[in-house]
């Protein structure tokens, strides 16, 4: 049998655990609030939309790609589902249904681009980001939603008890950004698809010799972070009970970095769905417990930063370690 | 069936090409290929780049499409042309020189793809991959940890997981692409061994190089091509590396040897005791003006690593390096460039070139200062002349100066990098394994160029694991093993069989 470390926890996972640990231990001591129940309920449906985004971001970056452009697809699915809503009274499953394929349809095109322009896919995404929302704008007039359906707005709670801190609601932010989690595991550890994921974004000349269909691995990734910003962005509307064209302008490297320091990598072919959840409930927790202990929001941006360069300095010597034990003749 | 006709069923050839030729454009890459390998065979395809060794993988591998006319026959069934999935069920597996796998996957992964290929949604469960992945290496009597990531593991189990993958996928002739160019003597060794064991299975081995390398030694008959023609099929044995270059380039190629007494010059460069822990110990030599002075030994053997101490890469222990006779302190290769000391590195392409800059700048870098006008800016047609005049004295190939190095052969590529070093003037040059890469004739027209450099005068130390490299153009050579100068040969006086005996003894 394979070793259950090796399948289940790689090291950048071990060392999240880890870090969660200490964070917890440090700051239950410094606030008494921080450990209970309902403080962490909330805590995880505050980061709900951030991990969904973040789980789609995850496999195109495995996939060996990078996308920007995904908060101005969720805003735009987001925005078509609302005015469908709205103006003609779409029900929840139709205003979905069409906001998901717009989200399929603006990853796929960034899919393509890539594809056949041959361009990194950081320029592609930077470019489509700008135009989709130059569109959203223009169509729009930067006119907010407000008036969103009662099925939209209304808090869906699936579980509702009461604790020593308070009522704890498990809402439907926090199911959904489950089902999400346990979907991306699924498909990109034990489908074929996933692992061909895995494998293009390891060496992409390689999947293609061997037979891998590599527009189509491209397709999903992106088409899957499409339909997946859909999703956020309709979780992120019945948040906050509007629907506004700009609405997460600027998170993408908040979701990125989440992505990254779950042990996703810029080359591809590494990491996975737990690393990267790890990842949003240590930060998620820093965030938090910083907040409860008084320090200046500011300070968590620098956190948030050292916290990537460590985990990227220290994969990077362990790579080097690695070379140096193989070293390898160079032709 | 009668036994007879079994036998001759048997006798038949595995693989065969019948007049299989292929355009494009107007160029002619293959032409008219009649060539056969049996069940079991272990067959090399040698020919210089450009020869048409790799078009004609990729026909048989399904990649490209014959033209019309010919035909190809495997196992008994004839096909005008392949696809790449015919190819495959075909038992037509390619190896290629980078070997194609998935550094981020395991061992395991790796192995048993084709099966997850063609899994309907969900991945096939661990234990049907496990059973194909622990087949295919226990049919090479090979043990790797299945969970170990192939990014882990050296060259040479990388090498031993592709040629597994290929028998998962059912392979009965494996093609090869030169797959001993990254290997040690040991590997290469372990190579061969596995070799023998797909011969044994049935599994048809085609090697294809554009070196005369250590496989012909398990190799029954070896196929040379040029210029996209047969030259001809000849049995391994009957072949030496003199007459292999020779069907290769279709000249007959001449060595001459250097050996010129030079023991009268003045020294140019002299080393004494020179140590570095770990890496040489007690290193003596003298290299006299217009000397070539070979310096041979294996990987490893501290060559490289006494070359960058020359090049005041690294600092010695202890020991001294002499320069016209006066004590050089090299404290980096800046105070030995400035002292007349250039290097030109055995990884070119990784440390030698920039590819994407043209070729003028790649030239000009070492010598910038000297280009250099008002406030700091650099004389482009000064740049460009230099350029020019070392383009025409080298004999570089290249439409123009301003052409990127990466539109350049491997030959010229190193042309270019002896350009950049012989525009500071050296009074002495390190060439570290200068022909690696380089196919027979561009090799030639290299040593020409060192040859002429000594005659005016330019002291050079010509690093190798090549024997006939250092052999036919050295005026004497030593032999460096495990840190040390074990050894001195002088061409002519010594035989080459001598020096190859000393280096791998």
């Amino acid at each position: 049998m394979p070793r259950l470390r090796e399948v289940v926890f790689g090291r950048t996972e071990t060392a999240l655990i880890a870090a969660i640990l200490v964070t917890a231990v440090i700051l239950s001591l410094s606030s008494p609030y921080f450990l209970t129940i309902s403080n962490l309920v909330n805590l995880v449906e505050a980061y709900s939309v951030t991990t969904i985004l973040a789980a789609g971001v995850f496999v195109v970056l495995v996939s060996g790609g990078i996308d920007i452009s995904f908060t101005a697809t969720a805003s735009a699915t987001q925005y078509l589902g609302a005015y469908l809503a709205t103006h003609f009274g779409f029900s929840a499953a139709s205003a979905l249904g069409a906001a998901a394929a717009l989200g399929v349809a603006l990853g796929s095109v960034n899919a393509l681009l890539t594809h056949y322009l041959r361009v990194a896919s950081i320029i592609v995404t930077i470019a489509t980001s700008s135009i989709y929302y130059a569109l959203l704008i223009y169509f729009t007039d930067a006119q907010e939603i407000y008036n969103l359906p009662d099925w939209w707005s209304n808090r869906i709670t699936f579980l509702r008890f009461s604790s020593a801190s308070g009522v704890v609601r498990i809402t439907l932010p926090i199911v959904v950004m489950l089902v999400v989690v346990a979907l991306t595991e699924y498909l990109m550890r034990w489908t074929r698809i996933g692992r061909q994921i895995y494998a293009f974004g390891g060496n992409p000349e390689a999947a293609s010799r061997i037979g891998i269909g590599v527009l189509r691995v491209q397709l999903l990734a992106y088409g899957y972070l499409g339909l997946l910003a859909a999703v956020a962005g309709f979780i992120q509307a019945s948040r906050v009970h509007q629907a506004v064209p700009t609405a997460m302008a600027g998170q993408e490297l908040n979701v990125l970095a989440v992505a990254i320091l779950g042990g996703a990598t810029l080359v591809g072919g590494v990491g996975s769905m737990g690393g990267v959840a790890l990842a949003v409930v240590f930060l998620a927790m820093l965030q938090n417990g910083l907040n409860l202990v008084g320090v200046s929001p500011y300070f968590f941006g620098i956190l948030t930063g050292l916290a990537i360069l460590v985990s990227i300095t220290m994969t990077g010597f362990a790579e080097r370690h690695a070379r140096k034990r193989y070293a390898v003749r160079s032709v | 069936m009668t036994v007879d006709s079994l036998a001759s069923a048997d006798a038949k050839p595995f693989l065969a090409l019948s007049g299989i030729g292929k355009k494009f454009g107007g160029t002619v890459a293959l032409d008219g290929i009649h060539w056969s390998v049996d069940r079991g065979e272990v067959h090399c395809l040698v020919g210089e780049n450009g020869s048409g060794k790799s078009t004609l993988i990729k026909i048989l591998a399904g990649v490209y499409a014959p033209d019309s006319g010919g035909s190809i026959s495997i196992d008994g069934s004839r096909y005008a042309s392949l696809t790449p999935s015919q190819a495959k069920s075909l038992g037509v597996q390619v190896i290629f020189q980078d070997l194609s796998l998935f550094p981020n996957l395991t061992v395991l992964e790796n192995i048993a793809i084709d099966h997850q290929l063609h899994a309907p949604f969900l991945a096939p469960p661990a234990r049907v991959m496990r059973e194909a992945a622990g087949a295919a290496l226990g049919r090479l009597d090979a043990r790797l940890r299945l969970e170990a990531l192939v990014r882990d593991l050296p060259v040479a189990q990388r090498q031993i997981v592709a040629i597994c993958r290929g028998l998962a996928a059912n392979a009965r002739i494996l093609f090869m692409d030169e797959p001993t160019a990254s290997l040690t003597r040991r590997e290469v060794e372990l190579l061969l061994r596995t070799v023998r064991r797909l011969k044994a299975l049935g599994v048809a081995v085609v090697f294809v190089s554009h070196r005369l390398e250590e496989i012909v030694e398990v190799a029954e008959r070896v196929t040379v091509l040029r210029d996209g023609r047969k030259v001809g099929t000849f049995p391994a044995a009957q072949l030496n590396n003199h007459r292999l270059a020779e069907l290769m380039t279709g000249a007959r190629i001449t060595h001459q040897i250097m050996a010129r007494s030079l023991r009268d010059r003045r020294p140019a460069l002299e080393v004494r005791g020179a140590t570095r822990a770990g890496e040489f110990e007690d290193t003596s030599l003298v290299l006299h003006q217009g000397e070539i002075l070979g310096l041979i030994g294996l990987l490893g053997a501290g060559r490289t690593e006494l070359a960058l101490a020359l090049f005041g890469m690294t600092a010695l222990d202890s020991g001294e390096i002499l320069l016209d006779g006066a004590r050089l302190d090299l404290r980096s290769n800046q105070d030995a460039v400035k002292a007349g000391i250039a290097y030109v590195s055995e990884d070119r392409l990784g440390l030698g070139l920039n590819l994407k800059q043209p070729i003028s700048d790649n030239i000009a870098i070492t010598v910038l200062d000297r280009l250099v006008y008002a406030f700091g800016l650099v004389a482009r047609r000064a740049r460009s002349r230099l350029a020019s005049s070392w383009v025409a004295q080298l004999g570089i190939g290249a439409p123009n100066v301003e052409a990127p190095v990466q539109t350049l052969s491997g030959g010229n590529q190193q042309r270019v990098v002896l350009a950049k070093w012989l525009a500071t003037d050296p009074k002495v040059l390190i060439l570290d394994s200068p022909t690696v890469g380089v196919d027979i004739r561009n090799k030639q027209g290299i040593y020409g160029v060192v040859r002429r450099l000594a005659k005016e005068g330019v002291a050079i130390l010509l690093i190798s694991d090549e024997v006939p490299e250092v052999y036919f153009n050295s005026d004497r050579v030593l032999h460096m093993r495990n840190g040390r100068i074990v050894g001195e040969f002088v061409p002519g006086i010594a035989s080459e069989h001598a020096l190859s005996e000393a280096l791998y003894a």
